[in-house]
């Protein structure tokens, strides 16, 4: 217990241990080499955040001035004036009926990868990595194989053919965000129904999906999202439509929509076509915007549900 | 010769009679005669001295306020069963629950006199001088030699890196084993091993003080006994403050053992230090009910 | 065993199965479509298209040079400002900033992914390209003008280097957001055992935190790559309509599916449609190239994330 002789001698060059508690050695000036990468990782942070703030603001102070009933509910007119009526509703039209294809064969991905093929197999890993490449193919070459598929031959360009291009698009995520959150329903709630002798396909319907609906519908509604905002894929695809007419016949027609609204209106000479854009450019980005936000908030909930 | 405490006021149950060790001890031919059986104590200076500690997690207190003294060159071991504040207890003194949110902590922590917590405290100086080792082995995943030469070159200690490694690494009974791969990734170690390298990797910075955290209970027995070995002769050269669940291994090693329990107020459960003596008298002769409880197994 | 049971198994494996399928009938389909499309131009001009910059389209010339430079140039521009930022950014997000900012800021960054590339290209051309015709040539002219990289600036601001500054805009969150997730999984002791080593901040990152995440981040790169290399619309925007390969960043030029976005409609020429489907061809390349790198380079991490988290 009582140590014969103290401990061995103290290196002379280290510091002091009774020394106050403020930098020894060449701690200042690491601590300043810290505090510099601390201080740009903050501003990088901040420039980001001014950014998506310049950006949002300046789509919302514009397209304030072109804001109205008036523009929402009429349709195009001339070069650039009127309202975006049809352009709204064909967007609307041709992104559920895209969402329509996209979502079950998208879930059913999701469900054969998780509930039916082993995460090793080989048909798991080939079908995720079609998916993966999917995800990555640029979406104008989306555009240009719908065009050849069904364009070429007919030579019309129809919103049906936007919505299979569309679908594509969204397709590889929904599958993706699918199968993510069916691998964090509990295996408890599975093992539970194997237990009491449930078909598969019951549990999967009757128990698994139920739970995990919260997760799928949030992948659902950020691939809408997105999906509303894409104009590659309609360029060659849905692009020559009357644009002063509202279109609702997805077959055979050309349907109007906000991408190529955009795309076509910004570059018009008149002075109206600029406000309508930020008009449009506004009702695009608030309703994307909105869907991020609610499905946050459904992926918050459902991931509450998940653990309690 | 009983030495008299010169600050008065100790509201925990601490030894009554505080050990007080002088630094350089006599040779044995000149020690002063023993008065009643039990070697002479000698002064020694306090490392820590921690008063009326309290640590709380948001609204959760967790330990309960604790006041006691670390002395320089001892090995002072922390036991107490699960949940009663020993790894706050710990990580508290070298700043390592800054992190963790919510942590408040009350009281104070002295290191050689100075303020652990204030605000003039340099946070990563607490810790050049006050090390820890963790109670799962954390080794980085670089080369051996990277292991124990990153903090070294961190503080500008270039020179003589390999003798220095080398140093670490016999101090932590390992160079041995493995001063023929030391470009090998250290996590291709044992378990023993690797806790032996977060241990050379912690001296190597020569620290004064170290921590650390139920070393070997993520180890099995064979590994074990190692660390322990180990810590006969760290102690001769750091100042040791080390928790363990297992009572046989303080009572082996320790100079000196804090005991701490659970003390159930209300609806809260807050860890409290219920007794803090020499190892013989935790063990042998202890003087709280609740600590001959736990000593002879009867809880915990 | 309930027979009607066994039945609806199979019938949900079915279906399953099939929607599986399906997806890879999309991809094959895809591939099939851009190489026979391309195939006439290819068996006209081989790979030599790939160095050829002259795209004439009423004298039947054909080549994909100036495309293929418009792309790689602009997208390295991206990247070499996104990466450094996004890295930044992630580090900021994931070991610096306290929750209640984690949790507001980090959100507004992925939401900067969300903003489409037509609203991009569209404020990039409306407010971008005239603030970096006026502020940003001009100031980079004059300190690095020497390089001919930074030539003098001309008037309308779309350019190679007014894309490169969108594409800098749609990269950066994907970077940001990538590298935050994988700062995050870093494990807490392996940040506490080099923190208790009396280690500053900045050496935890350096010496724990990158080293452990490289791989992830190296691929977070290659796919905000990707992305930058795909992109058509905002391009096809801010690039404006250059031809040839010049030096200058300042100039306009063209990109691959700039060039795919803006002559698809008109074809003047009976090779034009087919040597559109080789740019398209190449660019396909590029695409599903980067995506297997990412795959491989990530190892361990899985960094084609969906867009819910």
């Amino acid at each position: 217990m009582t140590a014969l002789s103290d401990a061995i001698e103290r290196d002379p060059s280290l510091p002091d241990p009774a020394a106050p508690l403020s930098p020894s050695g060449n701690l200042r000036r690491r601590g300043v080499v810290s505090r510099v990468v601390e201080v740009g990782a903050w501003v990088a942070a901040l420039f980001a955040v001014a950014l998506l703030v310049l950006v949002v603001y300046t789509v919302v102070r514009n397209g304030l001035a072109a804001l109205s009933l008036n523009f929402l509910f009429t349709n195009p007119v001339g070069l650039g004036g009127g309202g975006i009526f049809n352009a709204l509703l064909g967007s609307a039209v041709i992104v559920a009926f895209a969402a329509l294809i996209a979502v079950p064969v998208g879930v059913l991905t999701g469900i054969y990868l998780t509930e039916f093929a082993g995460p090793r197999s080989g048909a798991a890993r080939a079908l995720k990595l079609v998916l993966d490449l999917l995800q990555g193919l640029p979406t104008i070459i989306v555009g240009v194989v719908v065009y050849g598929l069904l364009v070429a031959t007919t030579h019309v360009e129809t919103g049906f053919a936007a919505s299979i291009a569309l679908a594509i698009v969204m397709l590889p995520l929904i599958a993706r965000s699918s199968q993510e959150v069916l691998l964090v329903v509990p295996g408890s709630l599975r093992e539970a129904a194997d237990a009491l002798g449930v078909d598969r396909w019951r549990t999967v319907l009757g128990v698994i999906l139920p739970v995990a609906i919260g997760g799928i519908a949030t992948g659902a509604i950020l691939s809408i999202a997105r999906a509303a905002g894409e104009t590659a894929p309609l360029l060659f695809v849905d692009s020559l439509y009357n644009p002063s007419q509202t279109q609702l016949d997805l077959f055979g027609h050309g349907v109007p929509n906000i991408p190529i609204y955009i795309w076509t209106t910004y570059d018009l000479p008149t002075a109206n076509a600029i406000t309508n854009v930020w008009g449009a450019a506004l009702v695009l980005l608030t309703f994307i915007l909105l869907a991020n936000v609610a499905a946050r908030v459904l992926l918050a909930r459902t991931r509450a549900k998940m653990r309690g | 010769m009983t030495a008299s405490d010169s600050s008065a006021s100790r509201s925990q149950s601490e030894d009554a009679a505080p050990v007080r060790v002088r630094i350089h001890a006599e040779p044995a031919a000149q020690t002063p005669q023993s008065q009643n059986g039990r070697p002479p104590e000698v002064e020694r200076e306090a490392v820590f001295d921690i008063r009326d500690m309290a640590v709380y997690y948001g609204a959760n207190q967790a330990l309960g306020w604790t006041t006691l003294r670390i002395y320089r060159n001892l090995l002072t071991a922390v036991i107490g069963p699960s949940g009663c504040g020993k790894t706050t207890f710990i990580r508290s003194l070298n700043r390592m629950n800054d992190s963790i949110p919510g942590f408040r902590l009350d009281g104070q922590v002295l290191y050689h006199g100075h303020d652990v917590y204030s605000t003039r405290t340099n946070r990563v100086e607490v810790r050049r001088r006050i090390g820890m080792v963790f109670q799962k082995p954390n080794p980085f995943p670089k080369s051996i030699y990277d292991n124990v030469a990153w903090a070294p070159r961190n503080l500008g200690m270039k020179t003589d890196l390999d003798a220095r490694v080398e140093r670490a690494l016999g101090h932590a009974a390992l160079w041995d084993e493995v001063k023929n791969r030391l470009r090998d990734s250290a996590l291709g170690l044992s378990g023993g091993q690797q806790q032996r390298l977060c241990i050379a990797r912690a001296i190597a910075i020569e620290p004064d003080v170290l921590l650390l955290d139920e070393p070997a209970s993520a180890l099995d027995p064979v590994a074990t006994a190692s660390i322990e070995d180990l810590m006969h002769t760290l102690k001769r050269r750091f100042t040791i403050v080390i928790v363990t669940h297992n009572m046989q291994q303080a009572a082996r090693v320790a100079d000196r053992t804090a005991f701490f329990s659970l003390d159930m107020t209300d609806r809260e459960r807050v860890g409290t230090l219920v007794e803090y003596a020499d190892t013989e008298t935790i063990f042998r002769r202890p003087t709280d009910p609740r600590t001959r409880d736990y000593v002879t197994g009867q809880f915990g | 065993m309930n027979p009607a049971g066994v039945t609806g198994d199979r019938i949900l494996f079915g279906l399953c199965v099939f929607a599986g399928l399906l997806a890879v009938a999309v991809l094959c389909l895809v591939v099939y479509e851009v190489v026979s499309g391309a195939i006439p131009s290819i068996s006209r001009f081989g790979v030599p298209f790939l160095v050829h910059s002259r795209w004439a389209a009423n004298f039947g010339i054909f080549g994909a040079a100036a495309a293929i430079y418009g792309t790689i140039v602009s997208s390295l521009m991206a990247l070499a400002i996104a990466t450094p930022l996004g890295i930044a950014i992630g580090l900021c997000l994931s070991m610096m900033a306290p929750p209640p900012i984690r949790a507001v800021v980090g959100p507004l960054v992925e939401m900067l992914a969300a903003i489409p590339s037509v609203i991009v290209g569209f404020w990039g051309v409306v407010a971008l390209a005239p603030f970096a015709a006026k502020h940003l040539e001009p100031f980079l002219h004059d300190v690095f003008g020497f390089i001919p990289l930074f030539g003098p600036p001309q008037t309308t601001g779309l350019s190679i280097f007014s894309a490169g500054l969108g594409l800098t805009l749609m990269v950066l969150p994907i970077i940001a957001a990538l590298s935050r997730d994988l700062f995050l999984t870093v494990p807490e002791e392996l940040k506490d055992g080099a923190a208790a080593l009396g280690a500053t901040r900045w050496e935890v990152i350096r010496g724990v935190v990158l080293p452990t995440t490289a791989s992830g981040v190296a691929a977070a790169t290659v796919l905000g790559l990707g992305r930058a290399l795909g992109e058509a619309i905002a391009v096809t925007q801010l690039i404006g309509d250059g031809t040839g390969i010049h030096s200058s960043l300042f100039l306009p030029g063209t990109s691959l599916a700039s060039q795919i976005a803006t002559n698809y409609n008109y074809s003047e020429s009976a090779l034009e449609i087919p040597s559109l489907f080789y740019l398209a061809l190449i660019l396909l390349v590029i695409g599903l190239v980067t995506s297997v790198l990412a795959k491989t380079i990530a190892g361990r991490f899985d960094v084609q994330r969906s867009l819910a988290r």
